[in-house]
């Protein structure tokens, strides 16, 4: 059957644009314009999907993006809301939340044991024994949660863009419209979004059997259209604030990230279910959905119906219904008033019986539930109880229910804005909103026509004046004078347990009286125990009514109750809009091409790009790191280090400035000369190491570590500031570049480049001097943190590739090699150097660190000395050590931050490991308990396989002692 | 609506040389504290300053560093509303009203 009506204006499908699509299997026919839920009805399919917990039948319920149930999907996008879903030629999808199909959904048997699926069911039944949960787990995942992810999906990468604007306008409606028009004329950048496909909200499919609605619309369209300051961007939501006016936009296609100055929310209401007996059957639905199929689709909804109403608007409805052949058998109308408007006259004149005081108590399922048949109506006493011994019957195949609304206020909330019950609208309404965001028509709770464009003119301009564009007066907000729109509590008890408050959830009033018996009776806990609200549409259509049953539970009004907050999303968003590319910020050193060419692999430190070693074909990773720190032990090898912080400290209280910084002393360092610099904070624990170099009474130069140079230059920047000294920090990382040249031939490769003597006696280890070095002016340091005859030269970034090539030309008749991190780190630990923050932790001092030697004598200040004067006078908790293996023990080795354990109880950590060596064994450094750190103790490892390996605690360094290696002379 | 806590991610921050610029901008330094005098101070005077921070809701002293162009400057920020009240240089507070 075709529930198509003849054209109608504002109808938003193309009739000459007819589609094919397949749903569950079968093929139907719409129009282009048509979502799949209307272009379904329309085909008189009601049954569109099947609800989460008890599999029961639903059909359309309010047609705005809110019906949980009916979700689809197309083997490569899922959950897609049938009311939301543009139906296209080629479409095809299936219900997600079945087995064995929609229509014969095997698990619908679930209904059947509704009685024993009490609220709470499952954290209860599936908690003990603990022994069998993976079971549970495992049979409970095959039937939670919804949809099929397809992971043979391509990656698809969704665009993001980035917008400004001094005021977003949220809901084309006709409050949203005026309040732009006031705005622009102000002289505002005004950007309005609506979900919807097109502008006029409200006045689209309510309003439309008034003329007057359309000229509104159109009135205000070519207002809006005179001003080229607004932009309007329909099928857009506003699904998040975020701070400041940043809200995310998102359509079909992607995020846009939005900065505007200011924000007026016109988002209009969600309208709410009555809960009765059947009411999630297919043909029942909100009155706003039944108009919505009519002004939108122009598709009949119901062939008989009644409407239950208590409001204006259910009366429109009716009248709505009517006008479309609908024919409507009663108005039940839970106000024994009934209506006071001239609606009411013409409600009779149309001939609709009204019920004044009286509930629909139930709708009578057709067999299989897959529709309805028929309702049963009753008188409400004075307390509002049904008088369910004296029911009419009316037989129907559809219900629209008009009792109510709730604010769609989500971004109010998330600016920080606060909503309080009202009373004389029965409706939340704000109550207070943050600076620059603004509230119109019914999310402001005010419902007249003319008074919602009267108070969205009343926002923009109040936007206006907030921004600095408007200085006259702002009018006062229009007061609602009609009765209110919202029934206080459209709640129908029965016996029968269907009458639902949450069709996400399937939910039912006893579930809420369950949990309030059991002590849930604060609103946050019984939404947990409940889970009310927490499905798909996040209790838009559930959460006002849930707080009244609660409110009436506890006797206390709803403003004593209390409401749940809104979170981002608005409405579900697409993962992918979210996804980010994968971008990682990347720093590359001036050789890094040169590295990659010559076969290195690279490893991240940090965002730098280093060397981690270079590939030899035919050699394993350990082999080539060996090789490689062989190498710089008997020949020479360069290592770039350009990731090494570089800072230039200058000014007269240079001196004073790195004494209260460092540990160390510098007062009577000399000129060209290196020393240790060991930073801490202010509890004392080490943050930083590096050389400080002077090369002159007031200038000087330091190093800071790969990792902690940004936070060492940012501390150093504040304490200048603190201690108001007259220095000058500039901070080199990236314009200079450093390579470390080191071996016992390191040296004549050098020598060869520059016309500095470099001899032992004119650049003797720890000195330091400005050089030319292959024409091009270096700073040149003698160190020797590898552990042999080293020179590190810090060039200017630009000519760092020259050098560095000048370098491996000059070193070719010695065989010289360039090395990585890995050979590195490798060669230090076997000289027993630390790094910080790999053999320090957020805890480690100085004196654990064993570097107390690196505190000046005598020093009266230095940024954690106060702290380390404490902690010298404590017994040590742990100490850094270093620790060998027997040679046999490779394969089985701990990693790095393996526990060290002696009696059960944990002693220590590996900090760094080296599984192989130059010195033939594996040597590691281990922060461990004082008492086991004497040299030769044997101490236990647990590995990751669980089991215990042996170490003895061996004096650092292992290798050169004396540091004799400083002085060897390479025979050429 | 409970108390906000935290800095919302999208924040707009006044730095006093740059003017407004986004959150990710900006490094948190912690709250501002005076230092005791170390010589005076007894050990547990010291303990406490080096550890523990104010932490009840209302309008806290912080540092706040603006890292693309090194600026180190005081933000005066009511902690219950997320409200960055003022910002101003170290020791220009006074000239600053």
């Amino acid at each position: 059957m075709d529930r198509r009506l003849p054209p109608r204006d504002g109808e938003w499908i193309d009739r000459s644009q007819s589609v094919e699509f397949r749903f569950e299997g079968a093929t139907y026919r719409g129009f282009e314009g048509d979502v799949l839920s209307s272009a379904l009805w329309a085909n008189d399919v009601r049954l569109l999907g099947r609800s989460f917990k008890y599999h029961r039948p639903r059909g359309v319920y309010s047609l705005a993006g809110h019906d949980a149930n009916l979700i689809v999907e197309d083997g490569i996008r899922t959950n897609m809301r049938g009311d939301m879903l543009a139906v296209s030629s080629g479409l095809d999808v299936r219900s997600v939340n079945t087995l064995g199909g929609l229509d014969r959904d095997r698990l619908s048997i679930t209904g059947r044991f509704g009685e024993f699926l009490p609220v709470g069911f499952y954290y209860k039944a599936f908690h003990t024994p603990r022994r069998l949960f993976p079971f549970y787990e495992n049979q409970m995942r095959k039937v939670a949660g919804l949809g099929r992810i397809n992971s043979a999906n391509q990656r698809a990468n969704s665009p993001k863009d980035y917008a400004f604007c001094d005021l977003l306008v949220v809901g084309a409606g006709p409050a949203g419209l005026a309040g732009a028009i006031a705005a622009a004329e102000q002289g505002l950048d005004v950007l309005i979004v609506d979900e919807q496909q097109r502008p006029g909200g409200s006045l689209v499919w309510q309003w439309a059997d008034a003329a007057t609605a359309r000229e509104h619309l159109e009135g205000l369209l070519e207002q809006l259209a005179a001003h080229d300051n607004v932009r309007l961007w329909c099928g857009t939501q506003a699904a998040g604030y975020y701070g400041d006016y940043w809200v995310a936009l998102v359509d079909d296609t992607h995020l846009t990230k939005l900065r505007a100055k200011s924000m007026l929310v016109a988002t209009g209401c969600f309208e709410q279910p009555a809960v009765f007996q059947n009411n999630d059957l297919p043909g029942v639905m909100l009155g706003s959905a039944a108009q919505r199929l009519i002004q939108l689709y122009a598709v009949k909804p119901f062939d008989r119906a009644i409407v239950l109403a208590a409001n204006s608007e259910g009366y429109r409805v009716a009248l709505d219904l009517n006008e479309a052949g609908v024919d409507v058998a009663a108005i039940a109308d839970l106000r024994r008033d009934g209506e006071a408007t001239e609606l009411a006259q013409r409600v009779d004149d149309a001939g609709i019986r009204v019920y004044r005081g009286y509930c629909v108590y139930e709708a009578v399922p057709a067999a299989g539930n897959k529709r309805i048949r028929g309702a049963t109506i009753c008188a409400l006493d004075e307390k509002g109880v049904p008088r369910s011994e004296a029911l009419t019957r009316i037989d129907c195949d559809g219900i629209a229910m008009s009792i109510g609304w709730t604010p769609n206020g989500g971004l109010i909330y998330q600016a920080g804005g606060r909503f309080t019950h009202a009373e004389h609208v029965e409706q939340l309404i704000p109550q207070t909103l943050s600076p620059g965001t603004f509230a119109a028509g019914r999310v402001n709770g005010v419902f007249g026509l003319e008074s919602q464009i009267d108070d969205g003119y009343r926002a923009g301009l109040a936007a206006a004046a907030h921004l600095g564009s408007f200085t006259g007066d702002v009018p006062p907000s229009p007061s609602h004078y009609e009765s209110p729109s919202s029934h206080p509590y459209p709640i129908i008890a029965h016996k029968g347990k269907k009458n639902f408050v949450d069709l996400d959830e399937d939910l039912h009033l006893a579930d809420f009286e369950n949990a309030h018996q059991e002590g849930y009776d604060n609103v946050e806990l019984m939404k947990r125990f409940s889970t009310v609200g927490m499905g798909p549409s996040q209790g838009k259509l559930s959460n006002i009514n849930a707080v009244r049953i609660l409110a009436r539970l506890n006797g206390a009004t709803i403003n004593q109750t209390g409401t749940t907050t809104s979170r981002p999303f608005h409405q579900p968003v697409p993962i992918r809009h979210l996804a980010g590319r994968s971008f990682h910020p990347q720093r590359r050193t001036p050789m890094n091409h040169w590295h990659v060419r010559h076969n290195a692999e690279m490893v991240y430190a940090g965002a730098w790009l280093r060397p981690e070693y270079y590939r030899v074909d035919g050699e394993s990773r350990d082999d080539s790191i060996l090789r490689e720190a062989t190498h710089v032990r008997n020949n020479v090898g360069l290592i770039d280090v350009s990731t090494l912080g570089k800072l230039q400290i200058s000014g007269p209280d240079s001196v004073e400035f790195l004494e209260r910084i460092y540990t160390g002393r510098f007062a009577k360092q000399q000129v060209g000369r290196l020393r240790y610099g060991l930073a801490c904070d202010e509890t004392g624990v080490i943050i930083d190491d590096g050389v400080i170099g002077r090369f002159s009474e007031d200038r000087f130069y330091v190093t800071a570590t790969s990792s902690g140079a940004a936070a060492q230059y940012r501390e150093m920047q504040r304490w200048a500031q603190i201690w108001n000294m007259d220095v000058t920090l500039v901070n080199a990382t990236g314009h200079l570049a450093a390579i470390n040249l080191a071996g016992p031939c390191c040296r004549d490769v050098l020598q060869e480049l520059t016309s500095t003597d470099l001899s032992a006696t004119a650049f003797p280890y720890l000195a330091l001097g400005e050089a030319i070095v292959a024409e091009v002016s270096a700073k040149l340091m003698r160190v020797g943190f590898v552990g042999e005859l080293g020179y590190e030269i810090h060039v200017p970034a630009s000519q760092a590739m020259h050098v560095w090539e000048a370098l491996m030309q000059a070193g070719e008749r010695f065989g010289i090699r360039p090395f990585g991190v890995e050979a590195q780190r490798l060669l230090r630990l076997e000289k027993g150097h630390l790094i910080v923050s790999q053999d320090t932790d957020a805890l480690t001092s100085p004196f654990e660190a064993d570097v107390a030697w690196a505190i000046g004598k005598n020093k009266t200040f230095f940024v954690g000395a106060r702290s380390l004067a404490i902690l010298r006078k404590k017994p040590l908790t742990r100490r850094l050590v270093g620790l060998m293996f027997a040679a046999s023990d490779a394969g089985t080795l701990p990693e790095e931050c393996n526990l060290i354990i002696a009696n059960d109880e944990l002693v220590g950590r590996i900090t760094s490991i080296a599984p192989r060596s130059t010195l033939g064994y594996p040597i590691a450094m281990a922060l461990l308990s004082p008492d086991l750190a004497k040299i030769g103790t044997t101490v236990k490892i647990r590995v990751d396989g669980g089991s215990l390996v042996e170490a003895v605690v061996a004096s650092m360094p292992f290798y050169d002692p004396e540091n004799s290696r400083q002085n060897v002379q390479a025979e050429s | 609506m409970p108390l906000r806590s935290g800095i919302s991610i999208m924040k707009i921050i006044t730095c006093p040389i740059n003017g407004p610029r986004p959150l990710q901008e900006f490094h948190f330094g912690g709250e501002v504290r005076t230092m005791p005098d170390p010589n005076s101070a007894t050990d547990e005077q010291w303990a406490d300053y080096v550890f523990n921070r104010e932490g009840e809701p209302g309008l806290k002293r912080e540092w706040w560093y603006h890292v693309p162009s090194g600026t180190w400057f005081i933000a005066e920020r009511d902690n219950r509303t997320d409200e960055f009240v003022r910002t101003f240089l170290y020791g220009a507070e006074e000239c600053d009203g």
